[in-house]
């Protein structure tokens, strides 16, 4: 039996029950799932960069973040329509996406991993100390408004769908983004840089265009995130938020293509239904996340797939080969 | 803490039960899916976890449990869940509970960030939320709401209370320590123009990021500051290391640092000999009178600490709340609403204290000074009595505020 | 004199702490690069180690009356063991895969460390008095120190210089470096390498603990102490070139030099400064400052 045989029922099933769950309310809350959809795309989004292209991006939360504030504030203070408010959260994270690829890009591994995080923490000062942001207390009451001009947004089951069909639109980018000659390019830069240059790929600018797309989804992400909760908050910046994708895209397995997807509903999960362990909640995430790197290495999807023996053969073994990636420079 | 497990569990089923009874049904008697359900939206897990956290729920079932559990012979219920800090997760629980779970009013809600976007919520869902433990005014200014209802104290109380009261005991220069936090910086402001008010003068000011451990530099520029009283804008461990520093670089005799919101815990956290002779503004304090004595001792048995304002704040509201729904004789929001606005609160947190229209519950607030070691008889003996601001005081006086319910909106 | 409206005496008074800050930060930042040199792994857990030095002073004192000085060297040698359990249970099952892995097991560790610890004694923490002997101040003249203050730069700047001695100057530091460069060569030796590598493990968090400890009687001993710690230390150890022992240690001092002046000019960006910097020394210089760049 093979993975991929079953990823067309699998996702034939996963779909109808997206569509459904609005009919089931008391099961399973519309706004939760919204969420999960939110983190969802933004794990997909940042699997780009490390599991197809090698890139670890600790700053990712800066896109996210700005995605939410963009679109939070344009919304709610400049009254831009819903879908507007949106592709510009989604265009100026690719924007600072790309500003922040191309000087992080110089370097690689470890380096590379800190220069994101340092820029990431830049941006957060930004939004700690611009004043529409409310510090702390956060952009609030971001007006959900219409959507099209027609649909009413404040009903929830009305703005399931439309975040459902974004997300599934942003997924589909990622997937053909993946599945593409463009893809081959980046997977061949993970695999060995060295060569892909003296094939004369411009490996540079591959990697600034994939930082830039990884951004630009991030951002949709987070401001689809601002118009559902009507709230952008410091957390969506804080370098947490980007621990938090980097967890979701492992627990999943970094080297699927929606691992990420599993990985993030697994983390919204652990979120929403361990309040009643009250104080022990921190404790309790630890423990599962321990396990899962000790147990399920390649992910919860990726060892799915090994058990299913199904995928290509040998990647876990170029993956524990990447360190020499980076870390043999310096 | 694992004997408490069995509660929680049953915290959980009745969370799973009320999933299939989902809210909007109103029963013939008044009472919507029969049982008047409490919610205490907290901090469970985090930096806050002291101040509110499983102690605030531990004050909203006593309460609870002292009106007799049950309303016309309606059940009341308390279910609990962690807000983490982040708005969204808060919103978000709090619509469930109003949308999924039946939840009839909202309790706690620690930090300002959270306890704002629940008030949207409740606003949105025609739900009651009351906040003890956040201090943003916005509550009862630009988000108020009929269902709303700021309780324990906020900013400007803390302000009056401590900037009107220092001023006009004779210190008139400030310097502040401020947590570079809207928090913060707001609370600063409010004390500046309390203090430029009542003749004072304003020195300057050091704002320092969250989370920074080491003051000394700051407690160095409050020393050159020449100030003499030392205003410290920030709260837990904030402040904790703000006071640790400036007793370690022993501020010179004239000055004098004040805490413009230190809770009760935080006290006990840095033990008297660094804490003594801070000045404090707690809306309450355990050892105040008989009836804060006998709250704090049932709370203390069952918690293991000792109530903070909070705490008191949380019992004495979820109190208030079910008198007015026995009152009503109904949980329907607005008929409760109405009359948590008619009723005066009575009890061991306040005399006459009573809920403006735009949600701000006035009640006495007091200036506390923290006592010396030598002067501490008995376990938490810690502070004593320097001056009660009389609610009118205190509070925003009402044509101040900017809540739209004010002017007929 | 003034400097921008700062009278120097202050600004000297601001120095004084801002090398006691950097001490601070040279112990932990060492013990952080020590691990990176040798196991490859960024431990997250750093920030917690520390916390947990702290803790285990504050326990040892509560339970055992053990005073100050006791702690000082029983505290990091006790969580030291814990680490190397931890490696050796766990840690070692994560080599020679990608360095990410490691990295997310070590901050699972942060969670249960500080959530247990949180659930155990409050968030709001508890007060370690300053030790009798090292009780009052000094007058420098510029500033009034207090003296304790003056104590940990001097066990700072000592246990650095003996650790960086051990590395660089003896067998042990020889062989240690060797498994670092060269690890099956190392082994074929007759060298103890997953010995020596747990070693180092206990060494690296032992020295976290030990700044848990210098910590404890100045800042509060709180379940969240490192937890912001975590990431500054990261960026004073790439500033300094991943693997310079050298370069952590001095790194560290300079940098809570400036971070001490920024709180004076700006100091709402005091948390932020050192991601400048890192930026703008990775930009200039891709290996750190003292690190060497090979091509």
């Amino acid at each position: 039996m093979h993975l991929r045989s079953l990823t067309l029922p699998l996702s034939i099933v996963a779909v109808l029950a997206l569509l459904a769950i609005p009919f089931f309310p008391q099961w399973i809350y519309l706004v939760f799932v919204m969420k999960t959809l939110c983190f969802v795309l933004f794990a997909c989004a940042f699997n780009l960069l490390l599991g197809h292209t090698g890139i670890l991006s600790f700053g990712h939360a800066a896109f996210f973040g700005s995605g939410a504030y963009i679109a939070g504030h344009l919304v709610k203070n400049y009254g831009v329509p819903f879908e507007l408010g949106i592709l510009a959260g989604g265009l100026v994270a690719a924007l600072l996406g790309a500003v922040i690829g191309a000087l992080a890009i110089r370097r690689s591994g470890i380096y590379l991993a800190m220069i994101t995080l340092a820029m990431s923490q830049l941006v957060y000062f930004f939004y700690l100390q611009a004043p529409f942001t409310g510090a702390e207390d956060g952009l609030q009451r971001v007006p959900r408004g219409t959507f099209l001009g027609v649909i009413d947004l404040r009903n929830d089951t009305a703005l399931y769908y439309v975040v459902l069909g974004i997300v599934a639109v942003g997924l589909w980018v990622v997937w053909r983004t993946v599945n593409s000659p463009f893809g081959q390019v980046l997977r061949a830069i993970r695999e060995h840089e060295p060569r892909a240059i003296s094939l004369g790929y411009p490996v540079a600018r591959y990697k600034i265009l994939v930082f830039t797309l990884s951004a630009g989804l991030s951002g949709i992400a987070g401001a689809l995130k601002a118009i559902i909760f009507q709230l952008a908050a410091l957390y969506d910046v804080h370098w947490h938020t980007s621990g938090d994708v980097i967890l979701m895209t492992l627990l999943g397995g970094m080297n699927t293509v929606f691992g990420p997807a599993v990985g993030a509903a697994i983390v919204a999960a652990l979120n929403h239904y361990l309040d009643p362990f009250g104080a022990w909640v921190t404790v309790i995430t630890g423990v599962v996340f321990m396990a899962c790197v000790l147990a399920f290495r390649q992910g919860v999807v990726g060892e799915l797939g090994r058990l299913l023996k199904l995928r290509r053969p040998s990647r876990p073994e170029q993956t524990a080969d990447q360190p020499a990636r980076g870390e043999s420079q310096p | 803490m694992l004997a408490k497990l069995p509660s929680r569990t049953a915290a959980l089923t009745s969370v799973v039960l009320a999933l299939g009874a989902a809210s909007g049904t109103m029963a013939s008697n008044g009472f919507s899916d029969d049982v008047v359900r409490i919610g205490v939206l907290t901090d469970m897990s985090g930096i806050y976890s002291d101040l509110s956290g499983e102690a605030a729920v531990e004050a909203v079932r006593m309460a609870v449990e002292d009106f007799g559990g049950e309303v016309h012979g309606v059940p009341i219920e308390v279910i609990y869940g962690d807000h983490r800090n982040r708005a969204d997760t808060g919103a978000s629980r709090a619509r469930e509970w109003y949308d999924n779970d039946g939840v009839d009013m909202i309790n706690d809600l620690s930090n300002s960030g959270v306890a704002l976007a629940v008030a949207a919520v409740a606003d949105e869902r025609q739900r009651h939320a009351i906040s003890n433990s956040a201090s943003n005014i916005g509550l009862t200014n630009d988000y108020c709401s009929p269902y709303v209802t700021h309780y324990t104290y906020d900013a400007y109380s803390l302000a009056q209370g401590t900037g009107k009261t220092i001023v006009e005991d004779g210190g008139d220069t400030w310097f502040f320590l401020t947590v570079d936090f809207a928090f913060g910086i707001g609370l600063e402001q409010q004390v500046s123009d309390v203090v430029r008010e009542a003749g004072g003068h304003v020195m300057g000011a050091a704002r320092h990021p969250l989370d920074t451990t080491d003051f000394s530099s700051y407690a160095l520029q409050a020393q050159a500051s020449g100030a003499e009283i030392i205003g410290i804008a920030s709260t837990g461990a904030d402040a904790i290391n703000a006071i640790n520093a400036l007793s370690e670089f022993g501020v010179s005799p004239s000055q004098r640092p004040a805490a413009l919101l230190l809770w009760f815990d935080d006290i006990v956290s840095l033990g008297l000999d660094t804490a003594q002779g801070l000045l404090i503004n707690n809306a309450f304090y355990w050892d105040a009178d008989e009836g804060s004595r006998e709250f704090s001792e049932r709370f203390y048995e069952r918690t293991g600490r000792m109530p903070n304002m909070a705490h008191a704040g949380n019992y004495s509201s979820t109190m208030h709340y079910l008198n007015a729904v026995e009152a009503a004789g109904t949980d329907d929001p607005d008929a409760v609403s109405e009359k948590m606005r008619e009723l005066e609160i009575n009890d061991f947190f306040a005399t006459g204290g009573y809920i403006r229209p735009n949600g701000r519950m006035v009640h006495d607030q007091y200036l506390w000074e923290v006592k010396a070691p030598d002067e501490s008889e008995y376990d938490y003996d810690f502070l004593r009595l320097v001056a009660t601001i009389s609610g009118e005081d205190a509070f925003q006086p009402l044509e101040d505020s900017t809540c739209h319910l004010l002017n007929g909106g | 004199m003034d400097i921008f409206g700062v009278p120097i005496q202050a600004l000297m008074g601001q120095l004084m702490l801002g090398i006691v800050n950097g001490s601070f930060y040279a112990v932990l930042s060492l013990g952080l690069a020590i691990i990176f040199g040798v196991l490859k792994i960024v431990n997250f857990a750093h920030g917690a180690f520390f916390m947990l030095g702290a803790f285990t002073a504050f326990l040892l004192g509560q339970h055992l009356g053990a005073n100050y000085w006791v702690a000082l060297v029983a505290a990091p040698i006790a969580v030291a063991l814990f680490g190397m359990l931890f490696e050796w249970l766990f840690l070692r099952r994560l080599y020679g895969l990608d360095p990410i892995y490691g990295l997310l097991l070590t901050f699972s560790l942060v969670l249960v460390l500080e959530g247990g610890f949180r659930v155990a004694f409050g968030s709001s923490g508890q007060p370690y008095a300053t030790p009798e002997a090292l009780r009052g101040t000094i007058n420098l003249g510029f500033m009034v120190l207090p003296i304790y203050r003056g104590f940990v730069i001097l066990a700072a700047v000592l246990t650095c210089l003996v650790t960086w001695y051990v590395i660089e100057r003896t067998s042990v530091g020889a062989r240690l470096r060797a498994a670092t460069e060269r690890a099956e060569l190392t082994q074929a030796f007759g060298i103890n390498v997953p010995l020596l590598v747990t070693l180092t493990y206990g060494v690296g968090v032992g020295l976290a603990a030990f700044a848990g400890v210098l910590a404890a009687p100045i800042f509060h001993v709180n379940p969240s102490m490192g937890s912001s710690l975590v990431i500054i230390i990261f960026a004073v150890v790439v500033i300094g070139g991943l693997g310079s022992i050298m370069g952590a240690i001095v790194t560290g001092l300079g940098l809570g030099v400036v971070e001490g002046f920024t709180r004076v000019f700006y100091s709402e960006f005091s948390s932020t400064i050192v991601f400048l910097v890192m930026v703008l020394v990775l930009l200039i210089r891709p290996a750190g400052l003292f690190g060497r760049e090979e091509s």
